[in-house]
């Protein structure tokens, strides 16, 4: 079985983002980008699945500018085998996504994808869903256990109230939760190797997808800044502030 | 054109989130339809044809609706969805499953988790951890949409009197099957819907040192929640998690217990009214954000709170 895991190339998760002075957007240029950490996620649960002998080869996809190629690199570093990139320099919404892995799907034909929940940069939480409707695949959304039995994976998910599972007829998608696993980290070997291995770069163009956007950013601004308060010196003083000023208990 | 609302509902109850959603849909369109789809669901339906503001309620049987999975209510939607200009349904881990896969098969682009409703198509959303909000226009002529919870009210529970109808199911897909439920938690209000929550971070060192926080919790009717940091560490399950990819919570009152308050965890937590942080560590951004601070070992003073508490009142 071949195994296909989406990447994508974001402001890496510990940098401070900074609001564009003219509204349009966020500051991306000269700041650290990453991995999506979920993406992490899902190329280690691919690279297991192979461990385990329970898929065959490992594809890492990434959409978007050539950047991605290093991105792209880094699943490759961890253990992907090959990978393929759909390159344009369009902004991408998430169902623009999800009809290019649509393509690269049908002419990959993997018995699993596995994508993270969302990325931390749009917060859309929505390509993993998208996809599989358009494939007609059953969804296994926000997991954390995969198990395969009788030709079915039954997928842990976390939801609001704990956990549920579900019983997926394959092919499928999945889209991880953080305690999936604990991502490895590559190697140098690893990522001396990682150059070597391949990358099919394609276009939009030739996966014949419309990837024109159905939104428009009319403004990005700073969310409302919430103003400090002040130090209480005991908790008598906080349990007194909390009945008499705040009135909250 | 009128709105459609996907009812979340357990165990015979109405979920206090979609309540919620429906105010967010009131704000698009007068007219407002909630779709409650279940196995044996009539409570449900009534409960919902209470809710004020709502117009009619649409009721739709299945046994496999009983445990839904969102192969099967995606298909359920896409047939209802011609006659709407807008289908929403709460940002909860249940809607956030369905909705998008619905947009798919409609061929339209989700604006995921909006937190004001500016125009008929135009929102505000969080990007990035909550850093940044976003004013997005969107050209699809049908609108799906997920709505943050705690951005609107939950519509009352009373004063409507909607007309339930019956409407068909869509055949199952057959692909997908619900297998089981875990539910955590127990006593303690749902962490979404809190009027208090009280929440650990790293800083409670184990998951054993979790029941100071659980006897605070207890004593003012709060519910626990935890910052990833402390999920990750494995002190408690990831439905605890509050922050960017967790639970986003706003309560009256959100008392931080030794939590540094990194940007993923603010963005859960500050829209919260009156925000309490307990640290040791002076430095911590969580008192950035917080109305009262106290810096301090918080296995002195979280008992010490306890205790203050139960002394008066």
């Amino acid at each position: 079985m071949k195994v296909l895991v989406t990447v994508k190339r974001v402001v890496d998760f510990n940098v401070k983002i900074r609001v564009k002075t003219d509204g349009s957007g966020v500051e991306t240029a000269g700041v650290k980008m990453s991995m999506n950490p979920f993406d992490e996620i899902a190329t280690e649960e691919a690279i297991r699945l192979r461990e385990a002998g329970k898929a065959d080869e490992v594809i890492a996809v990434s959409l978007g500018e050539a950047k991605c190629q290093e991105t792209l690199r880094t699943a490759l570093a961890m253990g992907a085998d090959r990978a393929i990139h759909v390159q344009t320099d369009a902004p991408l919404e998430p169902l623009a996504v999800a009809k290019l892995l649509k393509e690269v799907a049908l002419r990959e034909q993997p018995g699993l994808i596995i994508t993270g929940k969302q990325a931390i940069d749009d917060d859309c939480n929505q390509t993993g869903q998208m996809l599989a409707a358009l494939l007609g695949w059953p969804q296994g959304t926000f997991a954390s256990k995969l198990t395969f039995a009788d030709g079915e994976l039954e997928v842990t998910r976390e939801v609001d109230a704990g956990l549920e599972k579900v019983a997926l007829k394959l092919p499928a998608v999945v889209t991880c939760d953080l305690r999936l696993n604990e991502p490895r980290y590559a190697s140098l070997p690893n990522i001396m190797k990682a150059k070597r291995k391949p990358i099919d770069v394609l276009t939009p163009e030739e996966l014949g997808v419309d990837i024109a956007p159905r939104h428009k950013i009319l403004k990005v601004e700073e969310p409302p800044r919430r103003q400090s308060g002040v130090r209480v010196a005991s908790v008598a003083e906080l349990v007194d502030k909390l009945r008499n000023e705040a009135k909250v208990i | 054109m009128s709105v459609l609302v996907l009812a979340e509902h357990h165990d015979g109850q109405l979920a206090e989130a979609t309540l919620h959603a429906i105010t967010a849909a009131k704000a698009l369109d007068d007219d407002v339809d909630v779709l409650v789809a279940g196995h044996e669901c009539g409570a449900v339906a009534e409960a919902a044809a209470k809710v004020a503001g709502v117009t009619r309620v649409l009721q739709s049987e299945h046994p496999a609706y009983g445990q839904p999975v969102a192969e099967d209510l995606a298909l359920l939607l896409q047939r209802l969805a011609p006659a709407y200009g807008a289908i929403l349904a709460a940002s909860t881990t249940h809607g956030k499953n369905v909705m998008p896969r619905l947009a798919a098969l409609l061929d339209v682009a989700q604006v995921s988790d909006i937190v004001e409703v500016l125009g008929p198509d135009t929102f505000k959303r969080y990007i990035y951890a909550g850093n940044a909000l976003a004013t997005v226009q969107t050209s699809d002529q049908l609108k799906v949409l997920t709505v943050r919870t705690t951005a609107f009210d939950a519509a009352p529970k009373e004063g409507g009197s909607a007309s339930i109808e019956r409407i068909e199911a869509v055949d199952p897909a057959g692909i997908a099957r619900f297998v089981g439920r875990e539910v955590s938690g127990g006593e303690r209000p749902e962490l979404t819907s809190a009027r208090i929550v009280v929440s650990g971070g790293r800083g409670m060192g184990s998951g054993e040192n979790f029941v100071l926080l659980e006897a605070l919790a207890d004593k003012i009717g709060a519910a626990v929640g935890a910052s990833r940091a402390a999920v990750d560490a494995g002190y408690v399950p990831n439905e605890y998690q509050v922050g960017q990819t967790g639970k986003i919570v706003a309560p009256d009152l959100y008392i931080a217990v030794g939590i540094s308050g990194a940007i993923q965890h603010l963005a859960g937590m500050k829209d919260s009214k009156v925000i309490v942080a307990i640290n040791k560590d002076e430095e911590a951004p969580i008192f950035q954000v917080a109305d009262y601070g106290l810096v301090g070992d918080l296995f002195q003073i979280v008992p010490e709170l306890t205790a203050e508490l139960r002394k008066n009142r």
